[in-house]
């Protein structure tokens, strides 16, 4: 099981990666725990600048924008 | 179908990809006004009537502006790729006073950021020890004098008036930041900002090649063009109708050089109101058509793109309730004094 965290504070930037990373997760067949981080305190605790931010596993894989398709496909090979 | 030829050849052939694209946006520029011309003539409507005068204008605007939007943002994505907020905030960090809110204001330009990461970019930035008011010309700067604002300005009035809003937009994020810094405001941060831990700023690796620069110049497009299509349609269909029908000079008097008061009252209309330079432009130009004065628009488009209602209270979650008055005052003053000088200048 992994743990996804979508980092922001609810833009439409940050619900279209939280749908973009379901789906495809979905599509791999990879079991995750999808959690959004919405509060401003504890988004700053992963020390990005730009969001949605994409935390695996504790470790930032992604911030600013929409990560793309191949990004996202990549997390879950 | 197309679309996968493209993309095929922009990651195999990525300059060749440039010259082609280059080459087909050349040619369908050129053919804007034959073909908003043979589009009118097929409709049963005379040309010489109002009503033909504002679908041609409709016609001719609407795919103009969308091309020129289209090429700018996508060099500009391209340009975006070199200069991440993290890269922005280790070139920033520590800099002294004045130049530092220069070195801000200009990168406010190429650093992408969408305005929902204005939080977390201010804090990042504090942090790292960016100086609050070097943080805040980098804050102003960035939605004020952006592509979009810039591409509309320039398709619609030259390069003049373009360079202006440039100068002056830069003038008001240097000189508002300078000040906040001079004010010493940091005690009105919200205390968990203020207790937050110092971050070292680093920057990531950068192994970008030419195709990715062109992705990610193509991303922008998808994401901003996209996004301000419905905005510029509905904005030169406004135009186009105030164009064929308002009479000449009907908004001199209220909009006009002599009307002094005009510039205050733009700004203080404009701050509540939230869209982008993309749904204000058109209709600005039609406005200025018909005898308004460019100083008194463009105080109220500058109003509107970069003092925000929404912004203030995003802003209010890091910030004293105090120091966003204050930030906003600094910047009013520093727009009305740009409409005044638009006014006197042009």
């Amino acid at each position: 099981m992994m743990e996804v965290k979508v980092l922001g504070t609810g833009c439409s930037n940050c619900k279209a990666t939280v749908k973009l990373v379901e789906e495809i997760a979905k599509e791999k067949g990879a079991s995750i725990n999808m959690e959004k981080v919405e509060d401003i305190q504890d988004i700053m605790k992963f020390n990005i600048l730009s969001t949605p931010g994409v935390v695996i596993d504790g470790k930032v894989v992604h911030a600013g924008g929409i990560p793309s398709r191949e990004k996202v496909e990549a997390w879950f090979a | 179908m197309t679309s996968t030829v493209l993309n095929l050849s922009s990651k195999s052939w990525p300059k060749s990809f440039l010259v082609f694209s280059i080459l087909i946006w050349y040619g369908l520029y050129e053919s804007l006004t034959p073909i908003s011309e043979w589009l009118v003539s097929l409709l049963p409507v005379d040309r010489q009537t109002r009503l033909g005068g504002a679908l041609q204008f409709f016609l001719y605007d609407t795919p103009k502006v969308l091309l020129l939007l289209t090429a700018v943002v996508f060099v500009m994505g391209m340009v975006n790729s070199y200069f991440t907020p993290e890269r922005t905030r280790v070139i920033l960090a520590g800099k002294s006073e004045g130049v530092g809110n220069i070195m801000a204001a200009s990168l406010g330009i190429v650093t992408p950021f969408c305005s929902c990461s204005a939080v977390p970019l201010f804090i990042g930035f504090v942090q790292a020890g960016v100086p609050l008011g070097i943080t805040f010309s980098f804050l102003i700067s960035a939605p004020m004098v952006n592509e979009v604002a810039l591409t509309l300005l320039f398709s619609m009035f030259g390069w003049k008036v373009a360079g202006l809003y440039l100068i002056l937009g830069l003038s008001v994020a240097i000189v508002s930041g300078w000040v906040i810094g001079k004010l010493k405001l940091e005690n009105y941060l919200e205390d968990w900002v203020r207790n937050m831990p110092k971050a070292v700023a680093s920057i990531g690796d950068d192994q970008l090649t030419l195709s990715d620069r062109i992705e990610s110049g193509k991303a922008s497009v998808k994401e901003i063009v996209a996004k301000v299509w419905p905005y510029i349609i509905v904005g030169i269909a406004v135009g186009a109708g105030i164009h064929g029908y308002v009479p000449e000079d009907f908004m001199a008097s209220l909009m006009g050089k002599d009307a002094w008061w005009s510039v205050p009252i733009a700004v203080l209309i404009g701050v509540p109101m939230y869209t982008n330079a993309a749904g204000i432009i058109p209709i600005v130009e039609a406005l200025l058509a018909k005898g308004a004065a460019l100083g008194t628009v463009l105080a109220f488009m500058m109003s509107v793109i970069a003092l925000s209602l929404p912004e203030m209270i995003i802003l209010r979650k890091v910030l004293k309730l105090r120091l966003i008055i204050i930030f906003a005052s600094i910047v009013a003053t520093g727009i009305l004094l740009v409409g005044y000088i638009f006014n006197a200048v042009l």
